[in-house]
């Protein structure tokens, strides 16, 4: 039985605790923080939730005409509930993250609000059932992000505010054209109709293939694909639960979260193979990832490094998605989940070094381990899943886009899979041989830049357990990677539909 | 078009409460605003107590409509006949003019508590009435005579309630808007005469059935449409609008941009469409005008250093939107999807822009009066202090950027559509770099509000029901774009 109730509720839960958290005076810090984990919790109950009810075969859905002809419909089904349980989960992470970051600097009412809206349009994003609800969420998310961005309020700030304004409205814009135009030709169309845009393809080929260039090029923009990456690493002068959860999770992830929507549920997958754009989506992926990751090298402060990282991390997704074939989807569906969990785990680490230890370039995580080794264990388990080293998820991502690229027959993929682990290593093994291996500045007599003790353990709780967590579960991602209910098997089981109708 | 005006015999007479609710909807602000000028309220209850039938009033015309789609009523004095239809269309407009009215008289009472300086407040009250029933005339009436007393009524008053604030630079940009309404008003009674000379007839619905594409239907249109375009600000004859609201008080600023150039622009697209509903020329000049005026307006906003300033250009620019529906709805052989999909467009937009800018300008008034400033920059570090005139300012701004889920963008879909439909690729062109400009211009504003290392100034505490209401006409056109369906059925009227 449909219970329309569900998605609309889950979707209520962020978006209730942020409309609370605007009317509540900014002092009020006890029933703030009560609100948003209460939220929060209950948000991934429902999401867990819906995902039994997925595996029943249940799909809950939400529909209500906005004009004619058109629709707004949230559906739960299993590829939008990847991402909507992703987002949910690491919201509680980086809600408890977050707390602990802000401690009692100002402006938190504003904080948590526009952290709850985007929280509200990722999950949007992720069950839109229909590009014209999807767009809805995704300008959302972006007028959403804006204040966080901003936050510091410093001339930094706001001119990164300026310049991810610029990438992301334009991007919307586009978007926006691409979606009215094929609204013009094909009507409201859901994504979870079997009847793809294939009868079109005789008569409006050339159409087709500008549509396709609008929507994957407005899409790129947030999926930070070079040449549209600008606003990326900019925008790390946010605080670093936004870096976390919205520049290494929620942002970058629906772009590519939408481009496999495109893909797979609106042109199909056969059809995209007949347009003929397939091989060039997978080239532009795949500069991405080995410009992300030179780029990456050169960078000598820890959280540029990580965005870049970020940039070449997601064209994994993409790369995985233009391979034709059901391993590249499985490899690119567990991606959009495992990159998710070892990079936010590696921001909250960058963040935590940067609160108690003050340290924010490279050459000062010397020593860093010793006096901070919990936080070190997962930044070290989350860089080696970047790298790809079994056990870590991220190694089962590679192993699936390797064989996917196999199947085929690209094999200049696999070369450049190998490549991008390569780099990956030269720009991720010296922080961790800095980490563990050099002596700590204290042991020369001098003092780390600016120590701070938060609390008894090596930082406040609130920083190091929500790190701790997301690096333990991508291990477990990797590590039980066979069982029922991991992202890899949900991933197969998405794939599976998508080549077996 | 003519079923969409409501110019076709009505099925149904109407019901004696149907015509008392007429009837209270046109006299009631006018008894409202003598009452409020003899007792000025201070207090936001009263106000809206003393609203109530008047929103009433409202909700009954809303409800009439619904099931019969169409009423009319018709007084003979001698040979003249004033005419009045209620369709779709005027009830929605008439509703929205109550909800803005309503928010506006809230905002006046809290300002004058705050400012007891405002000696001419008292004068506001009747001005206001006469606006709100000349105003409700305008979207009510069906001949061309009904429509010059409200389209004289309403310029008069306006004309008036720019004056008030007493200031010298007020007296200055009143005058001359007055001189600009003069000329409209002598302009399009120009037209009305030469109508009523040719065809002999002032009734909307009866001219519909003798006018023909011939040169004096034409100068009509011209005389009437050059009038018209004067009064409502229409790219290019806009010079007089930003003046006017730079020393306007706050209220009346927000009745002025919601609703009374929308009344000229209304009355334009209505009798254009009884005139020339197939000419070709007319319609495209005004669309390629209209994006024009999105352009120079947003940029003129961009450009602004004053709050106020920023705020009445962006009003040229949405004009603009509007003027871009025109080549749309009115040509030879227009395609019956096109014109429904720019129909619903043309009035999602001027009804979310209504209700967005009346937000606006309250917004940006209380922002004024909180810090005493009235330049951007003075604004810098406000998002601490006045989070809630940002955010109601915000909300306000997603409906002028046409971003989802605000009536701004599902009109702006709508009209993309239309354009795509027709193949009219320059007014795609300038809807979209329209939503570029327009978020260049508010995020400026946001940009200077997110400064942290600003002063720390004392702001003056607002009164209630300055920002509660503010807040309702934003969070309306945020949502009427997505509950969009039900407002654009009653569009449609009895064909549908």
């Amino acid at each position: 039985m449909n219970a329309a109730w569900l998605p609309l509720l889950a979707l209520a839960t962020s978006l209730v605790a942020a409309a609370v958290i605007f009317t509540l005076p900014e002092r009020a810090w006890r029933l703030r923080t009560a609100i948003n984990l209460a939220a929060a919790i209950a948000k991934i109950a429902l999401v867990v939730l819906m995902v039994r009810r997925i595996a029943d075969g249940i799909e809950d859905t939400l529909r209500f005409q906005v004009i004619g002809g058109v629709d707004f419909v949230l559906r739960g089904d299993a590829l939008g509930i990847m991402f909507a349980g992703l987002s949910s989960l690491l919201w509680l992470c980086t809600t408890l993250y977050a707390i602990g970051y802000l401690g009692r600097s100002p402006n938190q009412k504003r904080f948590f609000g526009f952290f709850g809206l985007c929280v509200t349009s990722t999950f949007g994003i992720a069950l839109a059932d229909n590009l014209f609800t999807f767009l809805i969420f995704y300008e959302l998310l972006t007028l959403s992000t804006y204040p966080l961005v901003v936050h510091k309020g410093t001339p930094d700030a706001l001119n990164a505010g300026r310049i991810y304004l610029r990438y992301t409205v334009t991007a919307g814009v586009v978007l926006l054209l691409g979606v009215a135009m094929l609204y013009s030709l094909t009507g409201d169309h859901s994504f979870s109709s079997e009847r793809g845009l294939a009868p079109y393809l005789d008569d409006h080929r050339g159409l087709l293939t500008l549509i396709f260039a609008l929507l994957v090029g407005g899409l790129a923009v947030k999926a930070a694909m070079v040449p549209l990456h600008g606003w990326l690493p900019r925008a790390m002068v946010a605080p670093a639960p936004v870096s976390a959860l919205l520049h290494a999770v929620a942002v970058v992830k629906a772009g590519a979260f939408g481009i496999l929507r495109v893909i797979y549920d609106l042109y199909g997958i056969e059809l995209s193979v007949a347009l003929g754009v397939m091989t060039g989506l997978a080239v532009a992926a795949s500069i991405t990832i080995l410009y992300g990751s030179l780029r990456a090298i050169a960078q000598t402060e820890l959280k540029p490094r990580l965005a870049f990282s970020t940039i070449s991390q997601v064209s994994y997704v993409v790369l995985g998605v233009s391979l034709f074939g059901p391993f590249g989807t499985i490899g690119a569906l567990a991606h959009l989940l495992h990159q998710g969990l070892m990079k936010i785990t590696l921001f909250f680490c960058a963040g935590s070094y940067a609160e108690e230890l003050g340290i924010h370039r490279i050459d000062e995580l010397d020593g860093a381990g010793r006096r901070m080794p919990l936080t070190s264990v997962a930044f070290t388990l989350g860089a080696f899943g970047m790298i790809g080293l079994p056990p870590t998820a991220g190694f089962i991502t590679k192993w699936y886009l390797g064989i996917g690229a196999v199947e085929a027959n690209m094999l200049w993929v696999v070369a450049v899979l190998v490549a991008s682990s390569a780099l990956n290593a030269v720009y991720f093994l010296p922080l961790i041989y800095r980490l563990w291996f050099r002596p700590a500045p204290t042991e020369s007599g001098k003092a780390w830049p600016n120590e701070q003790r938060h609390g008894r353990l090596e930082t406040s709780a609130w920083l190091l357990w929500p790190a701790v967590f997301t690096a333990a579960i991508s291990l477990g991602a990797g590590l039980f990677a066979g069982l029922p209910y991991s992202p890899l098997e949900w991933a197969t089981r998405v794939a599976v539909e998508e080549y077996l109708p | 078009m003519n079923w969409r005006w409501g110019w076709e015999a009505a099925t149904f007479a109407p019901e004696p409460g149907e015509s008392w609710a007429l009837l209270a909807a046109l006299v009631l602000p006018l008894m409202l605003g003598g009452l409020a000028a003899l007792r000025p309220p201070r207090r936001a209850w009263v106000v809206l107590l003393a609203a109530l039938p008047l929103l009433a009033s409202g909700a009954a015309l809303f409800q009439a409509v619904q099931g019969v789609a169409l009423l009319t009523w018709s007084v003979s004095f001698d040979d003249v006949t004033l005419a009045l239809r209620l369709n779709g269309v005027a009830a929605l407009l008439v509703v929205v003019t109550q909800l803005i009215g309503v928010v506006a008289a809230l905002y006046t009472a809290g300002l004058c508590r705050l400012d007891e300086s405002a000696g001419r407040s008292r004068w506001l009250w009747p001005l206001w009435g006469v606006l709100l029933s000349s105003l409700s005339v305008i979207w009510l009436a069906a001949d061309l005579l009904s429509l010059y007393l409200g389209l004289e009524l309403m310029g008069l008053t306006a004309v008036g309630m720019l004056l008030l604030s007493g200031k010298a630079e007020a007296l200055l940009a009143g005058l001359r808007y007055l001189l600009v309404a003069l000329v409209g008003s002598l302009l399009y009674l120009l037209g009305v005469a030469l109508i009523l000379a040719h065809w002999g007839s002032l009734e909307l619905a009866q001219l519909t059935e003798v006018v023909a594409p011939e040169p004096v239907a034409w100068l009509a249109a011209a005389l009437l449409g050059a009038g018209l375009a004067t009064k409502a600000a229409l790219f290019p004859l806009h010079a007089w609008l930003t003046p006017v609201h730079a020393s306007a008080w706050t209220p009346v600023s927000a009745l002025h941009a919601a609703l009374v150039v929308k009344a000229s622009l209304y009355l334009l697209l209505m009798l254009w469409s009884l005139l020339i509903p197939e000419s070709h020329v007319a319609p495209l000049l005004l669309g390629l005008l209209g994006a024009l005026a999105i352009v120079w307006g947003s940029l003129a906003a961009w450009r602004a250093d004053s709050l106020k300033t920023l705020v009445a250009a962006s009003t040229v620019a949405q004009l603009g939107y509007l003027m871009l529906a025109f080549p749309l709805l009115l040509g030879p052989e227009m395609a019956p999807e096109v014109q429904t999909l720019a129909w619903q467009g043309f009035w999602l937009q001027l009804l979310g822009h209504a209700l967005a800018k009346a937000a606006m300008f309250m917004a940006a008034g209380n922002l004024i009066l909180a810090t005493g400033e009235s330049t951007l920059a003075g604004l810098a570090g406000t998002s601490r202090r006045l989070p809630l005139s940002l955010l109601v300012f915000g909300i306000a701004s997603v409906t002028l950027m046409g971003l989802p889920p605000s009536a701004g963008f599902t009109a702006k879909w709508q009209l993309l559509q239309a354009m795509l439909l027709a193949d009219l690729w320059w007014a795609i062109a300038a809807l979209l770099l329209g939503t570029l400009l327009s978020a260049a211009y508010v995020f400026r504003l946001f940009r200077y509000s997110f400064i942290e290392s600003a002063p720390r100034k004392t702001y003056r505490p607002l009164a209630p029901g300055m920002e509660g209401g503010a807040l309702l006409l934003a969070l309306a056109a945020l949502l009427l774009g997505l509950w969009a369906h039900y407002p654009l059925s009653l569009l449609q009227g009895a064909s549908a």
